[in-house]
């Protein structure tokens, strides 16, 4: 009797308890949890003692919770953030260090992207990417096929860009457009590729070296700021936000070419009677240079003893060679590993291609805080769009309200 | 004698019985979460970490913040348009619609059912109907009548307005519901009186409806400045992602707060605004209960 | 015939002028809501071909009618709380001499004066501390008692003469009893009143919900909306279908129930 009661103890107790159980946290969307689920099927089945909880929130509030969360002892052990949310989790403790054993930096800084540097603050690593993203340039080929443009050769320069959008644009008879040739919507990706494209391309860098300083306020970025807003101000081939979104104005066949991330590929994807393409973003002085942003997935404070080691082999697990093929042909999101992002069949995909490409050439930014800095660079384009303010001007407040960020940033 | 004290007693002892739950949890849920405000207001705090005492710290940095006296003179237009423009047009409703038989209840139902629509979703609509051509219907109309398309949400100068009108839109049924209420309790010998001395409708409009409507007027007005002061709902769902802008041009003090709070975790200057908004209102419900007194 | 004066029938023509477009927002919505994608921009407000999908597609593939059962839940349940403890309250302060009631009402009526934005950020904490974020309690604990309810209640009790509670203590009914037997039942206009408000502004209410919840389970309307019309900004008739299940049970209310809530509006706000 008394050995049947030690069996039943060691069952009930011990059996359960061997198995820890991880949370994992994600923002909703439909693809990358499902992608998601077929990962942890995949991790568990290998880890038979770990249990991994799969959360999710929507975007918008996402990050809010997470800090809540995390704060109060509760939420996950390892979460998926935004690159750009990295200091602002650091201040906030949220995260913890990922130990060189697991992950040695030789090994992160040889396969990976370069741009996943990022991730290393004071030394250390905090969180790596299963997928990175970057711009392209999407083209709606039946309007070009309308406009007597080639429908099969998108604009490959900055000056083809300006005159392809011309031959683009539509209006009403009271002069409205009703069809852009070129989106515009710093609130959404224009900001980026302002910021670390068009910059770079007319001879400027947005930030010195360490990102403590402002740098583009000089010609440079004003050359490059004045091209940008010159598709409202004097090409008058834009709307600012037209539709409210460049995105719905391009799939709503209402926009010829839209800059947006990877992201949106399976957006269009589902739009019926869309017939689009997309390209590198257009060079300029022969610069080629790219945005690229990731999410990253870290181990947080919380998690500590074997939760711990269960979340370092979980992490390791999504940042595998095979998590990220299977991740891209899932959910459409760039490898950020550099062996199989540059498989053949991968750089040289119709849709894919063009993103992977531009991982070569890609920058990022170091943001202290992204929607603060993101604000800084729709507020330019208002000034003068909307209350006629000179390029000039409004660019060198721009500078000096990113540099106030930036300098709040670095004090914390 | 003695009796009767303890029936006294014993209500009292019910009284306390019946109050108890509720006198926990004002204090809980209401006197203290207030004391909790302005404690954190003096403190900087990421929500996180610890509370580190600033003193006045928040305050000064609000002072010398440009996009905060921005967001003040904002919340200010909003009232300032938005109490003239829905007392007015909702008395000269409620004037006219009382006076009407034919349908009145046909009329009063359309003019009062926006007051039970749901801020945000309406928010939507209407953000709907500012965008520009060829989506917007506002401009698609004026189009139609040869008139030059307006920027609505996209202009510094009209952003605001155009945030506000829904507003207005909303709580016009109310203000008309109350309005006509207030007249019809207006005995009906003071406007025989009036009759037979011979005046006007101008007149007897002046001289009773509205000095009668005094103590309406006077509850409108807090009540609307009240609702004006603390816009959200229509500017978080009517800008770009929830910005109030372009160029800051229609966010309000409490969308400030809300993103000090749960957006940058500035929890000290969130609270800081908090104190702010505390102050104004209740500076302007003081000035109206004395008008009120007078 | 009565000849009608020319006078009265341009007040009638501007009246139902202004009533046209004060409806217009909401049947435009309804409109919208009915059509398919390719003509939602177009103005005519009956389409060619009318169409239920956006409504089967908000039901069957989004989380609408969870959000829809959360706000009914949420709304509902604060409601009946407002209803029992605003009375009790009210009635305490009325009915019963003690020392200390003079304060109690003041105290409860200044609460009056405290916003709401105010008090957000300390529950946020509160709640956040008794790990009550992201749950019905967090949704729901903010509102269960107002100064307002308090308020008008006791206004409403005044006028229940003492000597009919008087007279059902001496039949030895208790306490308790005559509050929700006798006292109650002589106030149903208030507590229709009170029940409108509160039930209105709980449906209605965006900030306090869309700080609370994280999960899209815990959604009400109007923050499911909000998070909802961000991501299908491109499907205008999904965002009207949307806005239109949101504004629809009170607009149903309204129709049924029309004579009664004005009467409750006017009762509420005048005692404001």
């Amino acid at each position: 009797m008394r050995l049947l009661i030690a069996i039943l103890f060691t069952l009930t107790v011990a059996g359960p308890a061997a198995a820890v159980e991880i949370e994992y946290w994600q923002y909703s969307y439909k693809t990358r949890l499902d992608a998601m689920d077929k990962l942890i099927a995949q991790f568990e089945a290998e880890n038979p003692d770990i249990t991994v909880i799969h959360t999710d929130f929507p975007y918008a509030q996402y990050r809010t919770k997470v800090a809540a969360s995390v704060a109060a002892g509760e939420g996950p052990d390892v979460v998926q953030l935004y690159y750009g949310w990295l200091s602002d989790y650091l201040s906030a403790e949220i995260l913890q260090p990922l130990p060189t054993s697991e992950f040695p930096h030789s090994e992160i800084e040889d396969e990976f992207f370069p741009m996943v540097g990022n991730m290393n603050v004071k030394g250390e690593y905090y969180a790596l990417p299963t997928a990175v993203r970057s711009l392209g340039l999407f083209w709606n080929k039946k309007l070009f096929r309308d406009a007597g443009l080639d429908p099969e050769r998108p604009p490959q320069t900055l000056d083809e860009l300006v005159d392809m959008a011309k031959k683009l644009t539509k209006y009403d008879r009271a002069g409205n457009i009703i069809q852009v040739g070129l989106t515009m919507g710093p609130i959404n990706q224009d900001h980026n590729w302002w910021r670390e494209v068009l910059v770079r391309q007319f001879g400027g860098a947005p930030y010195n070296e360490d990102t403590t300083k402002v740098t583009y306020d000089d010609k440079a970025g004003l050359k490059a700021f004045q091209y940008y807003a010159d598709f409202v101000l004097k090409h008058n081939v834009s709307v600012v936000d037209f539709m409210d979104k460049g995105e719905i104005a391009f799939k709503a066949g209402r926009a010829a070419m839209h800059i947006d991330g990877s992201f949106v590929l399976s957006t269009f994807q589902r739009a019926r009677r869309l017939e689009w393409g997309v390209t590198e973003l257009p060079s300029h002085n022969a610069i080629k240079a790219n945005f690229s942003s990731y999410w990253v997935n870290g181990i947080t404070s919380k998690a500590v003893g074997e939760k711990k080691a269960a979340a370092e082999k979980f992490l390791k697990f999504i940042t595998t060679n095979q998590a990220m093929q299977l991740w891209l042909d899932d959910v459409g999101e760039l490898p950020a590993r550099k062996a199989v992002a540059m498989r053949a069949e991968n750089s040289d995909h119709p849709l894919y291609g063009a993103f992977i490409r531009g991982l070569d050439y890609a920058y990022t930014t170091d943001f202290y805080s992204e929607a603060a800095q993101r604000k800084t660079v729709v507020d330019m384009l208002d000034r003068i769009v909307l209350t006629g303010m000179g390029v000039a001007e409004s660019l060198s407040i721009a500078a000096a309200e990113d540099q106030k960020i930036i300098d709040e940033g670095r004090i914390e | 004698m003695s009796k009767s004290r303890t029936i006294a007693q014993r209500r009292a002892i019910w009284a306390w019985l019946f109050l108890a739950v509720p006198i926990i949890y004002f204090i809980l849920v209401r006197f203290y979460p207030t004391l909790d405000a302005f404690s954190i207001s003096f403190t900087e705090w990421n929500i996180v970490g610890e509370k580190t005492f600033v003193g006045f710290d928040n305050y000064v940095r609000l002072w010398d913040d440009p996009v905060f006296w921005i967001v003040l003179s904002n919340t200010f237009e909003y009232l300032a348009l938005g109490v003239p423009i829905s007392m007015l047009l909702s008395f000269i409703i409620a004037y006219y619609l009382d006076q009407v038989r034919f349908g009145h209840g046909f009329l009063r139902a359309c003019y009062f059912i926006p007051f039970l629509t749901t801020a945000v979703a309406m928010a939507w609509v209407w953000r709907w109907f500012y965008q520009p051509v060829p989506i917007g219907i506002i401009n698609m109309a004026l189009g139609q009548l040869g008139i030059v398309q307006q920027g609505f949400l996209r202009s510094t100068t009209q952003a605001l307005p155009a945030v506000l009108a829904p507003a207005i839109w909303a709580g016009l049924g109310f203000q008309i519901i109350i309005f006509i209420a207030g007249i019809r309790a207006i005995p009906t010998s003071y406007y025989e009186a009036a009759k037979i001395d011979g005046a006007g409708a101008w007149q007897v409009l002046r001289e009773i409806t509205l000095p009668q409507l005094r103590p309406t007027i006077i509850f409108l007005t807090v009540i609307s400045s009240i609702g004006f002061l603390r816009i959200f709902d229509q500017v978080y769902n009517m800008t770009q992602e929830g910005e109030g802008g372009p160029l800051n041009a229609t966010r309000p003090l409490v969308l400030n707060i809300y993103k000090a709070a749960f957006e940058d975790f500035e929890m000290g200057m969130a609270t800081a605004q908090t104190v702010v908004l505390f102050t104004i209102l209740l500076i302007i419900t003081i000035i109206q209960l004395r008008v009120l007194r007078k | 015939m009565k000849q009608i004066a020319p006078k009265k029938i341009v007040i009638w023509t501007l009246l139902f002028i202004g009533a046209v477009i004060m409806m217009t927002p909401i049947i435009f919505m309804f409109s919208a809501s009915f059509k398919f994608n390719d003509e939602i921009y177009e103005l005519a407000l009956i389409s060619s071909e009318p169409t239920l999908s956006n409504y089967i597609y908000l039901f069957g593939n989004t989380e609408f009618l969870m959000w829809f059962t959360n706000s009914i839940f949420v709304a509902l349940l604060t409601t009946l709380c407002v209803l029992f403890f605003d009375s009790l309250v009210g009635y305490t302060l009325c009915k019963f001499r003690f020392r200390g009631r003079k304060i109690i009402f003041i105290a409860i009526l200044s609460t009056l004066m405290i916003p709401t934005e105010m008090l957000v950020i300390p529950w946020y904490i509160l709640a956040r501390d008794l790990g009550l974020l992201d749950s019905y309690i967090g949704l729901i604990f903010p509102g269960i008692m107002t100064g307002f309810g308090v308020f008008l209640m006791k206004q409403f009790f005044e006028s229940v003469p003492d000597d009919y509670l008087d007279a059902a203590r001496i039949d030895g009914i208790s306490e308790f009893e005559i509050f929700t037997k006798i006292a109650i039942p002589m106030v149903t206009p208030a507590l229709s009143a009170l029940a409108i408000f509160t039930f209105l502004g709980n449906w209605t209410a965006f900030l306090w919900p869309l700080i609370v919840t994280s999960s899209a389970e815990l959604y009400t309307i109007p923050v499911g909306l909000s998070s909802f019309s961000g991501e299908f900004q491109s499907e205008w008739e999904m965002i009207m279908t949307g806005a239109a299940v949101a504004s629809l049970p009170t607009l149903l209310i309204f129709l049924i129930l029309q004579r009664y809530i004005i009467r409750g509006v006017i009762l509420g706000g005048l005692k404001e």
